[in-house]
């Protein structure tokens, strides 16, 4: 076995026990990724003289004897998080020189766990994507299948999983970005509650929105890594000072006494075959598991994609307009003019993708269409709110597919951006509404591709869906088909 | 045609917290460009504001000094557009649901008693700003500064209530005097710690359909407010007279000139597109911490003049002179605490006290006779030890190489003579001496009354009791 082929608790073991050194784990990892990223270009870059320093840096802690969960332990984070004198570009042109002076909260919690930096992961352009082609560094591929694309925006973070060049990841989640690409390359990966994991330091698309997840192969390694970057944080006034339980806790098996509902909005007549299979399946496991089903309905779906569309885009338009040629971003050399700086500079800047988006959300912000769109749009959020409000009254969590199809081709919706945003429509929801889900693969389309489901949880109720996901994953086989490179 | 002014100001307070309104930098003013910055202050990809708990705290007096209700529930927006010296492109301010609404202040003047309405109080960052000039090392470009940027200002947005510019310059005093004497603002008009915009418009006095107005931008001080207002009402009457139509648009105000000039018309006003910042959660604000801001906060000038006329017995005058700052009303009623009466220690304070004061071009906080001593020197009156004009003499010393009054007095033999036989020894001397001014004042020639005082004041130095020199007088010379 490579030792990028285990888990945390088993790097961690063997490292504990001196069979391996964090220097090897390092290295077996950047030769991974060596051996596999010009196939999938899943990195934005990689940290390799850096990671070795800090690998041997662990080694000596180990020695001592002063070791914490991910001592040792290297990892690659979507480039969206801040990392201190390490480059991060949000996969734009716009941040191509920008080198942050500060950490993320989420990635400085990791790195005071031990974890050891090997590099940044590719992603759609300010995270505003579903396939990981609106990169500005190239799209990344399907581990599974190099022709398709690995979801988006976290497409890198899914692929380099998928692909075992990290153990485990952080990804950003605005309307599915952790979950999308998680079922489309066969992982697991969680979006926590709004509130639940700081923002600080993670570039903002929609700010409302926008939750920090975990992404690896097996739910025992993400509710390692949630358990760490959970928290409040007093650099986020949006993250919630409520205790973080041990997610370890709910690794448990069995389904008894769980009430599952079933939201009839979600399995529509245009659901793929096999994935529609695939959920069948799935009833039937946890039925066996003990779990008891009930049909439940969330009325305003059908608004969600529309409603996200809105306020996400509207809040990116703000969020995106410091990136303005002045100071950390791309300045066009072009300009004459102070406004001919900022148009040249975010014309070239930007891709398409983004500047869709920006002009979209100013739209719905002008004065004269704030009302009719941005305001109507927030009224619906609270609808759709409420919708899973209420169903939690009467069952502990929903059962529903991640997206509509298996990964489709690359190139195949890039110029149908509506095509496009409607492969987010089951995962959506769960943003509008600020609660929780997982993605856990739960079969395999008849090209072989990935299909993963969605457990989605009440808010602040990531041990529901932790203990659903390891109950599935322990009664089923999915999750250890890997992508054969 | 008579026309009727209408005029309504938007006054930014800069708030005198030591820390920035969304992170922990400092607010000091004149440090080395940019070097009290942050990720978050700098608008840095990630950074994440959190507001400052103080600026909350001095919202809510200034929104209870004015009269207005507090917002249980409000909410920071973003009001988006593009400028060098705004880092993160947007500012964040608040929009529809303020902290303070639907206040009013009075004003005295000319015009007799008149509430002006306060729309709303709204707290919000500044700006940085830009230097087009003097940077080493940068030639002809321009630089940012973002010192200031994420300062916290209060917004207070009057209603259009004013109808002079003599009135609006008394709005501007007044609210300027709440603020400083809360202790909230440190007044300093010059480096742009109260600033002023000033809407106007005109109207014929017959309609009662407002005109179109003209904002006026950033005028720094209440002259430059007085002459720019009057301008421009002149300006849009001149206008209306020839025919012409006011326009809708912002000016700016030139000192040096004393006149307003466009800056940016109608079609030219941004879309700020205002919604609510997902970074920040609604403030609640709970009736005890309204309570807890109400009972911290100092009496306030109004109530202080109504106090000093009512309890301490003082003429308005002499209220209004002794309340016109928090320290100069601090320094008398700490005298009076002191064991002085009040009408005594207003008339030192305002005369002996602040004419020492204008010369020596300190502030009442630096006044080298402490209100203690001023108190002793004038229970040294009270006691007769000294005469009152003794005592601007012993004042005099104290002011300039201090010292306790008694130890003075003592030092340098001022005591006052009441001794009787003493004085009666000095006037039969003067009498003696001026039998022709004695003869008059027995003629009937009262006036020469006068005279005698002065003589025995001479010769005992000022240091007869005056009390006991009358007696003796009158008495010796009616015989």
């Amino acid at each position: 076995m490579e030792l990028f082929e285990l888990t945390i608790k088993e790097l961690h073991e063997k490292l504990k026990n001196r069979d391996i050194s964090s220097v090897e784990v390092t290295k077996s990892y950047l030769e991974r990724i060596a051996a596999t990223d010009d196939k999938i270009n899943a990195f934005v870059a990689v940290t390799e003289k850096e990671a070795l320093r800090a690998a041997e840096d662990a080694d000596k802690k180990i020695a001592a004897g002063n070791m914490d969960i991910l001592t040792g332990i290297p990892v690659a984070l979507k480039d969206i998080f801040l990392t201190k004198g390490i480059r991060t570009t949000c996969s734009s042109k716009m941040l191509e020189n920008f080198i942050p002076p500060y950490n993320a909260t989420a990635w400085e919690k990791l790195e005071k766990k031990g974890a050891i930096l090997t590099g940044k992961l590719n992603m759609d352009e300010f995270a505003m994507g579903s396939s990981c082609e609106t990169s500005a560094f190239g799209p990344t591929k399907n581990p599974w299948n190099l022709n398709c694309v690995p979801g988006g925006s976290s497409g890198g973070s899914a692929a380099a999983v998928a692909a075992q060049q990290t153990v485990a990841t952080l990804g950003t989640d605005t309307g599915g970005s952790i979950r999308q690409p998680a079922s489309l390359c066969g992982c697991i990966g969680l979006k926590p509650t709004y509130g639940r994991v700081s923002r600080y330091g993670v570039i903002a698309f929609a700010s409302s929105l926008d939750q920090v997840g975990p992404m690896a192969n097996s739910v025992e390694d993400c509710a390692i890594i949630l358990g760490i970057v959970a928290g409040f944080d007093q650099k986020d006034s949006t993250s919630v000072d409520i205790p973080v339980p041990d997610y370890e806790k709910s690794l448990v098996k069995d389904m008894k006494g769980v009430k599952i509902g079933l939201p009839k909005e979600y399995f529509i007549d245009g659901l793929d075959s096999a994935v529609q299979k695939a959920m069948n399946e799935a009833i039937a496991v946890y039925k066996g598991l003990g779990a008891e089903f009930k049909e439940v309905s969330l009325p305003h779906t059908d608004y969600a994609a529309a409603t996200y569309y809105l306020i996400a885009t509207a809040e990116a338009s703000s969020n995106l307009a410091r990136y303005d040629g002045v100071r950390f971003s791309h300045r066009s050399g072009e300009a004459e003019s102070l406004t001919e700086m900022y148009c040249k500079s975010r014309a070239e800047g930007f891709g398409e993708e983004v500047k869709r988006r920006i002009m979209l959300g100013t739209y719905a912000l002008s004065s004269g269409y704030y009302d009719a769109y941005y305001l109507k749009a927030q009224k619906v959020r609270t609808l759709i709110m409420q919708d899973f409000i209420k169903n939690f009254e009467n069952v502990d969590i929903l059962l529903t597919p991640v997206t509509p199809t298996p990964a489709f081709k690359i190139g195949e919706k890039s110029n149908d951006p509506l095509q496009m945003y409607l492969s987010d429509i089951f995962t959506i929801p769960v943003n509008l509404a600020g609660t929780c889900g997982i993605s856990v693969p739960a079969g395999l389309s008849r090209d072989g591709l990935p299909i993963g489901l969605q457990l989605i949880g009440k808010p602040f109720g990531e041990e529901s869906i932790i203990r659903g996901a390891y109950a599935f994953e322990q009664a089923t086989e999915w999750h250890k088909g890997r992508a054969r490179l | 045609m008579k026309y009727q002014p209408i005029i309504g100001l938007e006054v930014h307070v800069q708030l005198k917290t030591d820390t920035k309104i969304f992170c922990g930098c400092s607010t000091r003013f004149g440090a080395t460009p940019n070097s009290q910055t942050c990720p978050v202050c700098l608008g840095f990809p990630g950074a994440l504001p959190v507001l400052n708990k103080k600026v909350v705290e001095f919202a809510i007096k200034a929104g209870l000094a004015t009269n207005c209700k507090i917002a249980k529930r409000s909410i920071f927006a973003r009001k988006n557009y593009f400028y060098p010296d705004l880092p993160k492109g947007y500012q964040i301010s608040q929009y529809e649901l303020p902290i303070c609404e639907h206040g009013h202040l009075s004003v005295t003047g000319e015009w007799g008693e008149k509430k002006i309405g306060i729309t709303r109080i709204h707290m919000e960052e500044d700006a940085g700003k830009l230097v087009h000039s003097d940077i080493p090392g940068l030639g002809s470009n321009s630089g940012v500064d973002l010192n200031r940027a994420c300062t916290p200002l209060l917004e207070v947005v009057s209603e259009p209530d004013i109808r002079s510019a003599d009135e609006a310059v008394a709005y501007l005093k007044k609210l300027h005097q709440i603020v400083v004497y809360l202790g909230i603002c440190d007044g300093n008009m010059e480096e742009g710690s109260f600033r002023c915009d000033a809407n106007v418009s005109v109207m014929p006095v017959s309609s009662d359909k407002f005109g179109t107005r003209t904002e006026t931008k950033n005028v720094n001080s209440f002259r430059f407010v007085k002459q720019a207002i009057e301008y421009e009402i002149e300006r849009q009457i001149d206008l209306i007279e020839e025919g012409g139509k006011v326009v809708q648009e912002t000016r700016l105000f030139d000192p040096d000139s004393g006149t307003t000039r466009s800056m940016r018309g109608k079609e030219d006003a941004h879309d700020y597109r205002y919604f609510p910042d997902p970074d920040l959660v609604p403030l609640v604000i709970s009736d005890n911490w309204i309570e807890e801001s109400r009972i911290s906060m100092p009496e306030l000038p109004e109530t202080k003049l109504k106090r000093y006329q009512t309890e301490l017995g003082l003429t308005e005058y002499d209220s209004e002179v002794l309340t016109a700052t928090r320290e100069l009303a601090e320094y008398f009623e700490s005298v009076i605490s002191e064991g002085a009466q009040a009408k005594t220690a207003a008339n030192w304070v305002m005369g002996e006290v602040t004419r020492g004061l204008n010369e020596s071009g300190l502030e009442i906080t630096e006044s080298p006779v402490t209100p203690k001593q001023l108190a002793e020197l004038i229970s040294l009156i009270d006691k007769g030890t000294i005469s009152g004009k003794i005592a601007k003499t012993v004042f005099d010393i104290m002011w300039q190489k201090g010292g306790e009054p008694a130890k003075i007095v003592e030092e340098q033999g001022l005591v006052q003579v009441s001794d009787t036989g003493a004085i009666e020894k000095i006037i039969d001397e003067i009498m003696s001496g001026n039998m022709g001014q004695v003869e008059e004042y027995r003629a009937g020639k009262e006036k020469v009354f006068g005279f005698f005082v002065g003589q025995v004041m001479r010769v005992s130095k000022g240091k007869a009791n005056p009390a006991v020199v009358n007696d003796l007088l009158l008495k010796k010379l009616k015989v």
